[in-house]
């Protein structure tokens, strides 16, 4: 018998992610030759906080797609979660509920909103044996339907401080939001490699018979993760109601192509089991330079999406000569 | 008193309105390797999940070492008790092997510490003499590592007591004897064994004892020596007889007969070279070989999927370029694996067998449902597939019904020549008849055909046998050979 020799592909396979590094080297390089500006530390930090709320998304969709499921209806929960929360908190001229329970309770009330959405997908796909994709399909409705509904597509400019604090302070010279950035994702990456819980992730993505034949409860890891995904989603969306100062009717809206691109890009699979948050990240990091360096150089926004379109298949071409395999 | 080291103690399971196991059990001795076997649908499978604690049985007990099974919901205490390497793989390809041989048991409640864990992983493999780099993708590993990998990672657990789910299934000769060399290697352990086959050759080599399920029901329960080959059939089947007799006598007589397959000086790199061929009407041709021998890549090649580097295909005197031509021309055939190009699982019977022959049901595109399904009523009838009727999707069938309606639709337009590829494997005892049987009678009606399998037994019905090595045909036998003399020649030590 012979032992497995390991293909250069294999190998290479390994560093997959490490793939988006030196085009994120590129990135850095090409916007300081386009704009002295670009390698301030303001436009920098400027760029981190854009896409924090993003960066928590597409941390959400990781973990699930690693566990071989999908959410689609993550982006509507990052309007709809903030949205409720304030409309229970605020007065009825506000256009709130009239409800007016504490201010204190609106963070919290954020979370809760979000845990119970994604709870809701667990409990469809997990116990009820949905497919992921419909199931999350129509929530990606319903729940958009929820916040214009209640909202009566109206934006929310009068929301309380607390929900306004993380999203717009700074803490030893980072804004905070970016901080719950920087911690969220350590912590997943060190689960995510170095904790059972977190492995369990990759065998139920890989092989869902096998994770349940070694003794893993699948079930209960599974609507966690989406309990979990659906709590992050809403947290991005109170960073994201601090940084703009108030909750538009479309806040979210679109955005999960973004996160599925950035999420792909950075090597995590649609076939779930493979990929790393580390990954992920370097995603949305290739994804937020490049908005910032079409701005920059004053592209028109018109022809943003075009471009957005373009880099995300060059990059998959890149990472699939790269990883030798044909991907998922 | 024999001590017994596994007993399932009339053991009922339904599902529904089925009945999966009817008052059956086995009793497993100490130290010695038993054979489970039975047609599929049996209650094998069912068996096997209530011996390592995936079902609950409705009635009846499990007992290992003479206690008590454990919870239903103590995994941990299962897996010490039994492993099971089941038929689809359990092994989890994007991860190492090392990550395999421990999932779920990297660590305890703190943080996973990889360099230990792999070299434990290493230790492991070593131990139980697993030539495999612990850091090595489990998805990069060939079906043989593959199984070695899980046997390690149960024996790993603490169990004594190892089930193997048809585990030569995908194994070719070799693999299948150093396999067998491993077992008794951890027989002379004191390692316990459930084996499940459909070979019932290998129950004789390396089982002592046999258990037959028919039907849900326990059959009998006898150390091999004393039920021999016919008398297991027998208690399988329910009737007498059993091994496969060819129905005709001497093949048509030398090259009088129209040659209908015709294959000239074809080489393809890597698999075969310098292979010339012509297939008479009438007349069953044999292929015989191990896995690397080529045999399955020159059947494919004479059906259209593969392009030659040299060389010639003809059916009818019509050329071959691809598989479009190849049916044309008058040719059936069977894949080699029938989940992968042998169905669409959740098409009727009717639409998968009449596939080919779309284009004769109907002019211009269209399908005639009534001339379809008249059709398929008939290809049902004559295979005697076993069916509610022709509209239930093959995903349903078992095994064998689904292997027959792969066979039916080859035979669907009365080819001139049929190109069969281990039209047995997987399925059991009457499945075999019924398939072998439908080859010989496109034979009597004057196709010719091609029958290439690894099972010696299948190749019985043909006139002639030609075995491969190493990409050649080295030998040529006529109808009477005995197995030592194809099996000598397949592994290349005939002169």
């Amino acid at each position: 018998m012979t032992s497995v020799a390991l293909r250069p592909g294999v190998k290479l396979a390994r560093f997959r992610d490490l793939t988006l590094v030196p085009v994120i080297v590129l990135l850095l390089v090409v916007g300081a030759f386009a704009n002295p500006i670009f390698l301030t530390a303001g436009n920098l930090t400027n760029v981190l906080q854009q896409q924090s709320a993003l960066a928590l998304v597409v941390l959400a969709e990781a973990l699930i797609l690693i566990s071989g499921k999908f959410d689609l209806s993550l982006e509507s929960i990052v309007g709809m979660a903030p949205a409720v929360a304030v409309m229970l908190v605020v007065p009825a001229a506000s256009n709130g509920f009239g409800t007016e329970l504490p201010a204190a309770l609106a963070i919290p009330l954020v979370l809760l909103v979000g845990a119970a959405v994604g709870a809701f997908n667990g409990f469809l796909i997990v116990r009820f044996q949905l497919s992921a994709f419909i199931v999350t399909l129509a929530m990606l409705i319903v729940v958009h339907g929820l916040h214009l509904g209640w909202s009566e597509g109206k934006s929310l400019f009068k929301v309380p401080e607390s929900i306004l604090f993380l999203g717009s302070t700074t803490f030893v010279g980072l804004p905070v939001s970016v901080w719950f950035v920087i911690i969220l994702f350590a912590l997943a990456i060190v689960v995510l490699r170095y904790f059972r819980l977190g492995r369990a992730l990759y065998a139920i993505g890989g092989n869902i018979d096998a994770a349940r034949a070694a003794g893993i409860r699948v079930d209960r890891v599974l609507w966690g993760v989406f309990i979990l995904g659906g709590t992050l989603a809403a947290l991005a969306g109170l960073l994201e109601t601090g940084r703009l100062g108030g909750i538009s009717a479309n806040q979210g809206v679109g955005m999960i192509f973004m996160v599925f691109a950035a999420a792909v890009i950075g090597g995590v699979s649609m076939d779930g089991g493979k990929g790393t948050i580390f990954g992920a990240l370097t995603g949305v990091l290739v994804i937020g330079l490049v908005e910032n360096i079409l701005s920059l150089v004053g592209v028109a926004p018109e022809w943003r999406q075009l471009i957005y379109g373009m880099i995300i298949l060059v990059s998959l071409i890149i990472s699939r000569v790269v990883g030798g395999k044909a991907q998922d | 008193m024999t001590k017994y080291h596994v007993e399932a103690h009339r053991v009922t399971k339904r599902f529904g309105p089925t009945t999966a196991l009817d008052d059956a059990g086995i009793a497993i001795a100490d130290g010695e390797t038993h054979a489970l076997v039975g047609r599929n649908g049996a209650g094998k499978s069912t068996l096997v999940s209530i011996l390592t604690g995936l079902q609950r049985p409705d009635e009846g007990e499990v007992r290992f070492s003479g206690l008590a099974a454990p919870a239903l919901a103590d995994r941990d205490a299962w897996r010490r008790q039994v492993a099971c390497v089941y038929q689809r793989s359990t092994i989890i390809p994007a991860l190492t092997v090392a990550e395999n041989l421990f999932l779920n048991r990297q660590a305890g409640r703190g943080p996973i510490r990889w360099g230990p864990l792999r070299k434990r992983a290493a230790d492991l493999l070593e131990r139980y003499g697993v030539a495999v780099d612990a850091r090595a993708l489990a998805g990069d590993l060939t079906v043989e590592q593959r199984q070695l990998v899980e046997i390690a990672r149960a024996l790993s657990m603490g169990a004594r007591f190892i089930i193997l789910d048809e585990p030569t299934a995908q194994l070719d000769g070799p693999a299948i004897q150093r396999l067998f060399e491993r077992m008794r290697a951890l027989r002379a352990e004191g390692v316990t064994m459930m084996y499940i086959s459909h070979h019932l050759e290998e129950v004789y080599e390396i089982c002592q004892s046999v258990t037959v399920f028919r039907d849900a029901r326990h059959v009998v329960t006898a150390p091999v020596a004393e039920l021999p080959h016919d008398a297991l059939v027998a208690a399988m089947t329910g009737e007498a007889g059993g091994v496969y007799r060819s129905r005709r006598g001497a093949g048509p007589g030398g090259g009088t007969a129209r040659v209908v397959l015709a294959a000239r000086e074809l080489s393809l790199a890597g698999k075969y070279r310098d292979i010339s061929l012509s297939v008479h009407s009438g007349e069953i041709v044999g292929f015989a070989g191990s896995g690397s021998s080529g045999k399955i890549g020159l059947a494919e090649t004479l059906v259209g999927l593969h392009r030659p580097d040299t060389g010639t295909v003809t059916v009818n005197d019509t050329p071959v370029r691809d598989v479009p031509s190849a049916l044309g021309a008058g040719l059936g055939f069977v894949p080699q694996d029938r989940h992968r190009e042998g169905f669409v699982p959740l098409l009727s019977i009717a639409e998968n067998a009449t596939m080919t022959i779309a284009h004769k049901l109907g002019r211009h595109g269209i399908v005639a449902p009534s001339r379809q399904r008249a059709r398929a009523v008939r290809l049902i009838g004559d295979l005697d597939i076993k069916t509610e009727g022709p509209h239930q999707p093959v995903a349903d069938l078992s095994g064998g019904n689904a292997q027959k309606v792969v066979m039916a639709r080859a035979l669907a337009d009365d080819p001139s020549a049929l190109v069969v590829i281990n039209p047995t494997a997987g399925v059991d005892v009457k499945a075999k008849q019924a398939l072998l049987g439908a080859v010989e009678e496109a034979a009597e009606r004057g196709a010719g055909a091609v029958l290439v399998s690894d099972e010696l037994d299948d190749l019985r019905i043909c006139d002639r046998v030609l075995v491969m090595f190493h990409g050649r045909i080295v030998k040529e036998v006529p109808r009477g050979w005995s197995d030592h003399q194809l099996v000598a020649a397949m592994e290349g030590v005939d002169a």
